[in-house]
């Protein structure tokens, strides 16, 4: 039963998340391409919004930051493992499939929280003090889990072609930047806009992120915090038991 | 060896893929202290069966029990007690070999001073210990594939399923690992061979079960199964000097005769009667018999009458 129990299933999804993170996140280009797309686009927006204050813009580079770095290599994870028939192996070791998908969910969790660290300190060398780093660090902290989550959840399709699930994530993964108040704040938006950004994840994490910051937030804080969890815990529900259901047809 | 209680029953498993019965109602049961050979031709459902008694697709019907252990109830500790070697080398071509066997000893939970010396004397029995800090993407195929093995024996599984574990390795690697196999079979492992080598079957199984449309065909020891091959006996016999083919065909229990060569391949209706009729008939001639065989079918034999016109 020691194999079977919580804490032996949690051991080895810490297994799971250092061997994604040694294989496919200690990477040189993932690294570079995790800072590099938020770079940019909070580049482009900063050039075509000069009047935003700073704070403003750091948030959104924030939420952009750790928005596309957990989701930038959890979904696809597993149709590389299971093009590359390693996934046969780890379905055959003592491991459940939710402890497998947890693993997953980890490795994302690290890499997407740590690279994050890079724009807290950008804003803090920029001069700007976080009014509120409790909130920040949990607003992190759950994000991290929340994105990562649902980047595992974009990899149930049980296809084995990496093209694909990177095709439906960016399906996914683009809208959803351009809904959640990055660019736009969700008070100047239509009432149609703003109920579509209060069912993105990332419109909470952004206010969070605005609120520890010094900006103003639109929903109060432990509303977003709390609608934060509750996307967390439900990608990463689903994404444990949807991959309990499509990972054998992947092998 | 001990062939104690059962390692692997399996009871009424069935797997279905959308219309196709992949595997129809199999149950056969692999005692412990084994070399089980599994056969059977392509699509016959050897793979499915294998994936599920290792745990990785479930059944839609029946029941596994590995070890004692039931794989629906409790499929961790069913899985801990196996090592598996899948027919494609899947070790993380990425990382070194050590870090793969490190991986695997982090997976079945082995602890690190154990996990240490198990990979120093593994990969040395392997042959790949001055190569363990080299990534496997610099691996050959019969190195790819040792590693593989010395994966799945880390944790020291009672229980090891192997798929085609020489298929396409060179000589070396193939006659390294069959030792391995049958020093691990000596020390007590039961292992579960999945092949299409007849050759490895006939020497390595003890046991051996062909799969024919998803259903058990047959399961016995390889001469058990050697014997029910229905097919005319025939006698391999060579004299000091020609013979008159007519002559030794007329003989009493004698079918038909072929000349090969210097000996004379002779069909038979009945084994006794033949080759009390041919040693007369040498007397009688004056000849003397320089040898006489009488081959057995070969388990290939066995395996293309059972499966005969599946592929």
């Amino acid at each position: 039963m020691r194999h079977s129990g919580i804490a032996g299933q949690l051991r080895r999804a810490t297994v799971v998340a250092k061997k994604n993170i040694l294989i496919y996140y200690i990477k040189g280009p993932v690294v570079i391409f995790g800072l590099l797309i938020p770079l940019f686009l909070f580049l482009a927006f900063m050039v075509g919004n000069r009047f935003a204050s700073l704070p403003f813009l750091i948030s959104g580079l924030l939420a952009m930051t750790l928005f596309f770095t957990a989701t930038a290599v959890s979904p696809v994870i597993f149709p590389w493992e299971a093009q590359a028939r390693t996934l046969e192996r780890l379905a055959a070791a003592p491991i459940s499939i939710p402890a497998l998908v947890f693993g997953d969910i980890l490795a994302s969790f690290v890499f997407g929280a740590g690279i994050t660290l890079v724009p807290v300190g950008i804003a803090l060398a920029l001069g700007m003090s976080v009014s509120h780093p409790v909130a920040l660090a949990l607003g992190i902290l759950i994000g991290a889990v929340c994105f990562s989550a649902l980047g595992t959840l974009l990899s149930v399709p049980p296809t084995n072609s990496p093209p694909n699930i990177m095709m439906l994530s960016s399906l996914i993964k683009f809208p959803l930047i351009f809904i959640s108040g990055i660019f736009i704040p969700i008070e100047t938006l239509p009432a149609w806009g703003r109920t579509i950004a209060s069912l993105s994840p990332l419109t909470y994490f952004a206010d969070i992120a605005r609120y520890s910051l010094g900006e103003a937030n639109t929903f109060p804080i432990i509303v977003d915090i709390a609608a934060l969890a509750l996307f967390a815990a439900v990608f990463l529900v689903a994404s444990m038991k949807l991959h309990e259901r499509t990972l054998p047809g992947r092998i | 060896m001990n062939r104690g209680p059962t390692a692997i029953d399996v009871r009424d498993i069935t797997k279905r893929f959308g219309d196709i019965v992949a595997v129809d109602r199999v149950s056969f049961d692999v005692r412990r202290g084994e070399i089980f050979g599994f056969l059977g031709p392509n699509g016959a459902g050897k793979t499915t069966t294998v994936r599920m008694l290792t745990g990785i697709i479930r059944p839609d019907a029946g029941s596994i029990h590995v070890m004692g252990h039931d794989m629906a109830r409790d499929p961790v500790s069913a899985k801990q007690q196996m090592g598996v070697v899948p027919e494609t080398a899947n070790a993380y071509l990425d990382l070194t070999a050590r870090q793969n066997m490190l991986l695997a000893a982090d997976l079945y939970d082995v602890p690190r001073a154990r996990a240490e010396e198990r990979i120093r004397e593994t990969l040395s029995e392997l042959g790949l210990l001055d190569r363990q800090d080299h990534r496997v993407h610099g691996y050959s195929k019969g190195m790819h594939q040792r590693l593989i093995l010395g994966m799945a024996l880390l944790h020291e599984p009672p229980l090891l399923f192997l798929d085609e574990p020489t298929s396409g390795l060179d000589v070396q690697s193939t006659h390294l690992i069959i030792a391995m196999l049958q020093r691990l079979n000596e020390e007590g492992t039961t292992i579960f061979l999945t092949t299409h080598n007849m050759d490895e079957a006939n020497r390595l199984c003890h046991r051996v079960g062909i799969i024919r449309r998803g259903r058990i065909a047959a399961i016995d020891t390889p001469e058990q199964l050697k014997r029910t091959v229905d097919r005319i006996a025939m006698i391999l016999v060579a004299f000091d000097r020609p013979v008159d083919t007519t002559a030794l065909a007329a003989l009493p229990g004698v079918a038909e005769v072929l000349r090969v060569n210097d000996s004379y391949r002779v069909s038979v209706e009945d084994i006794d009667t033949a080759v009390r009729s041919i040693a007369s008939f040498s007397h009688a001639q004056g000849v003397r018999i320089l040898s006489l065989d009488t081959p057995a079918p070969s388990l290939d034999e066995v395996f293309l009458s059972i499966t005969a016109g599946d592929e």
